[in-house]
C-alpha cells in the first residue's frame, strides 16, 4: 500500500529528471541521471518567478490573517455565551465545504465590478485573495483551534482580570503564549491550503496575482505539452508539503473533520 | 467586565470578511439567478427572464448528465475508499515497527495540491511515455488511453481519487479504532463470539459517529471536485469526465452566460448546505457524546 502511495510521486520526480528524448523512450521506473534543465528553464522565467513570489506572498499573508482572526474568534467563542453560535459553526461549516465552483461565478462579478475603488477593482490582485482564501480556512482554523481554546482553563483568564489586566493583555500574555503549538499547526496548514487552492486563483486573476498552481495548469492548456517541465513545477509546488508533513501529520486529521476524530 | 460586546467585538472581523466572501455573492447569484445575462450577446446586459433560467435547468440534458456523472462517481469513490480505508485501518491498528513512518508516508497525498495530483496522474497515463498506458498494454494487451476512450477516463478519475482520498479514510479510522476500548472486544472474543461477530456487533457501531463524520466529508469533497479532473482530463473526452464542478465552470467562464450559470451555482450550493446540515448535526451528536 505504501509502494501505491508513493509510486505516483515518484513518477513526478523520475519525468521531471528526464529530457525528452529519454522520456519518449521505453518508459522504466529507474533514473540514473538527473536533467536540472527542467527546474533551472522555469525557474529562470520572469513569469514563474512571479507565479511563485505571489503563491508565497498570497499563502504567508492569509495563514498568517487567518490565524489572527481565529485567535480572535474562538477566544470569543470560547469565552462568552454568544446567541447564535451553533448557527455561527453550522455556517462556518458551510463555507469551508461549499463547492468552489458555485462561488466563481458570484465572487468574478462582485470583484471585476462591485468592488471597485475608482478604476481598481480587487480582480487580479493579490490582496484579492488574500482576503479571498478566509473563506475556506478561517472556517478550518476555528474549528481547529476551538477544541484547543476550550481546553485552557477559563481560571487564568479569571485570575488575570482580577489583578486588572485588560481583554488584550490576556490575549496575548496567557491565550496565545498557551495555545502557541495549535497556532502553529493552524498557521501551517493553512498556509498549505492556501499555497494549493488553484480555482479561485485560475478564475480571479489573469496576470499580476497568478499563482504557481495555475502556472502549472498552464503547462497543459497554454504551452503545450513540455511534460519534463510540466513534471519540475509540479514537484516544486509539493516541496512545501513534503517538508511540512512531519511537523503537522499528528493534526492533519482532526483538521479535516473539523475536531471530530481526534488522535 | 464580560460584556457581550467584547466578545462579538472580536468575533466581528471574521464574521465580516466570511459574509463579504461567503454570503454576499450567495445573494448576489440569487439575484442575477433571475435575469438573462450573457457578456457577449447582442446587448451584453442583464435582462429579467424570471425564473427561466431555473426552468432550463430542470431539462438541460448537459446539466443533468454532469449531475449524475457526479453522484455516480461520488458514490463510487466514497464506498470504495471507506470499504479499503477501513480494512487497512483494522491491519495497522496493531502495534508494529515503523507505524509512525507509515503513517506519515499516508499523509502525504492529502497535503499535495489537487492540481499536482492532477499533473502528476496526467504524466502517469499520458499515451507515449506514461507508465500506465505502456505496461497495462505490454502486459495485458489493454489499449488504454484516457485521451480517446470515455471509460478509461472516467475509471481514471475514479482510481486517482482513490489513491488521494483513501490515507484520508484510512488515518480517520485508525483514530477512532485507536481510541475505542479493548475489553468489550476481548470479553466478546472470550465468550465466543468470533471475529466476524465481534466486527459487526461491536467495532462497528462503536465506530458509527467516526464513520458518518467521514462520509460526509468525503462525500461533500468528491461532489465539488474540479481540479485534478480539470488537470487530468480537462473533462473529456468528449464530456465523459464533465463533473458538476467543471460544468459550471464552462458555462460561467467559457460560455459566460452568467444569469443560467448563478441558476446552477445556486441549486449546487442548495445541495451542499442540505449536506452540511446533516454533517452539523452528526458532528455536535460526536461532540455531545464525548462529554
Amino acid at each position: 500500500m505504501t509502494l501505491i502511495t508513493l509510486l505516483p510521486i515518484y513518477w513526478l520526480f523520475v519525468v521531471s529528471a528526464r529530457t525528452r528524448v529519454e522520456l519518449f523512450g521505453r518508459p522504466t521506473l529507474l533514473q540514473t541521471s538527473f536533467y536540472i534543465d527542467n527546474y533551472l528553464k522555469p525557474l529562470s522565467t520572469p513569469a514563474f518567478q512571479r507565479y511563485l513570489t505571489n503563491s508565497l506572498i498570497v499563502a504567508t499573508s492569509n495563514a498568517l490573517l487567518v490565524a489572527v482572526l481565529a485567535v480572535l474568534a474562538t477566544y470569543a467563542l470560547s469565552r462568552w455565551k454568544l446567541g447564535g453560535s451553533d448557527s455561527i459553526f453550522f455556517w462556518l461549516i458551510t463555507n469551508r465545504m461549499a463547492p468552489a465552483a458555485a462561488f466563481i461565478l458570484p465572487l468574478y462579478l462582485l470583484f471585476t465590478r462591485a468592488f471597485r475603488l475608482g478604476d481598481a477593482t480587487l480582480y487580479d490582485t493579490r490582496i484579492g485573495l488574500i482576503l479571498l482564501y478566509c473563506l475556506f480556512n478561517l472556517p478550518f482554523a476555528i474549528w481547529l483551534m476551538k477544541g484547543m481554546m476550550d481546553g485552557i482553563p477559563i481560571e487564568l483568564d479569571e485570575a488575570a482580570f482580577v489583578d486588572g489586566a485588560s481583554t488584550w493583555t490576556v490575549l496575548t500574555r496567557i491565550i496565545v503564549p498557551l495555545a502557541g503549538p495549535g497556532i502553529a499547526v493552524t498557521v501551517i496548514l493553512s498556509w498549505v491550503f492556501a499555497w494549493n487552492e488553484y480555482l479561485f486563483a485560475a478564475s480571479l486573476t489573469s496576470v499580476q496575482a497568478r499563482t504557481i498552481t495555475t502556472g502549472l495548469a498552464e503547462f497543459v492548456t497554454v504551452t503545450g505539452t513540455n511534460w519534463g517541465e510540466m513534471a519540475a513545477v509540479s514537484f516544486i509546488s509539493l516541496l512545501p508539503a513534503l517538508i511540512f508533513l512531519a511537523f503537522v501529520q499528528r493534526y492533519i486529521v482532526m483538521g479535516l473533520t473539523f475536531g471530530a476524530v481526534k488522535e | 467586565m464580560r460584556s457581550n460586546r467584547m466578545g462579538w467585538g472580536l468575533l466581528a472581523p471574521t464574521l465580516i470578511i466570511l459574509g463579504i466572501m461567503g454570503l454576499l455573492p450567495f445573494f448576489y447569484v440569487l439575484v442575477v439567478g433571475f435575469f438573462d445575462w450573457n457578456v457577449v450577446s447582442a446587448t451584453g446586459k442583464p435582462i429579467w427572464t424570471g425564473a427561466n433560467n431555473f426552468r432550463r435547468l430542470v431539462f438541460d440534458p448537459n446539466f443533468l448528465g454532469a449531475m449524475s456523472r457526479t453522484l455516480l462517481f461520488t458514490v463510487t469513490v466514497v464506498v470504495s475508499e471507506l470499504v479499503l480505508g477501513f480494512v487497512l485501518a483494522q491491519a495497522l491498528v496493531k502495534e508494529f515497527p515503523g507505524k509512525s513512518f507509515f503513517r506519515t508516508i499516508h499523509a502525504l497525498p492529502l497535503m499535495v495540491a489537487p492540481i499536482a495530483v492532477g499533473a502528476t496522474w496526467r504524466l502517469m497515463t499520458v499515451p507515449g511515455f506514461g507508465i500506465a498506458p505502456y505496461y497495462l498494454d505490454r502486459w495485458f494487451g489493454i489499449d488504454y488511453n484516457i485521451g480517446r476512450y470515455a471509460e478509461h477516463a472516467f475509471a481514471t478519475t475514479i482510481l486517482m481519487d482513490v489513491w488521494h482520498w483513501t490515507p484520508f479514510v484510512t488515518l480517520t479510522m485508525l483514530a477512532g479504532l485507536s481510541a475505542l476500548p479493548k475489553e468489550p472486544m476481548e470479553q466478546a472474543l472470550v465468550d465466543g463470539a468470533n471475529r466476524w461477530q465481534v466486527l459487526r456487533h461491536l467495532t462497528l457501531p462503536m465506530m458509527m459517529p467516526v464513520i458518518i463524520t467521514t462520509t460526509f466529508i468525503r462525500l461533500m469533497d468528491a461532489l465539488r471536485v474540479v481540479d485534478e479532473v480539470y488537470l487530468l482530463t480537462g473533462g473529456g473526452p468528449g464530456d465523459s469526465t464533465r463533473f458538476i464542478g467543471i460544468h459550471i465552470w464552462r458555462v460561467v467562464m467559457t460560455w459566460t452566460d452568467y444569469g443560467y450559470g448563478s441558476a446552477v451555482s445556486l441549486l449546487v450550493y442548495y445541495f451542499t448546505l442540505v449536506l452540511c446540515w446533516l454533517l452539523f448535526i452528526a458532528l455536535t451528536q460526536i461532540g455531545r457524546q464525548q462529554e
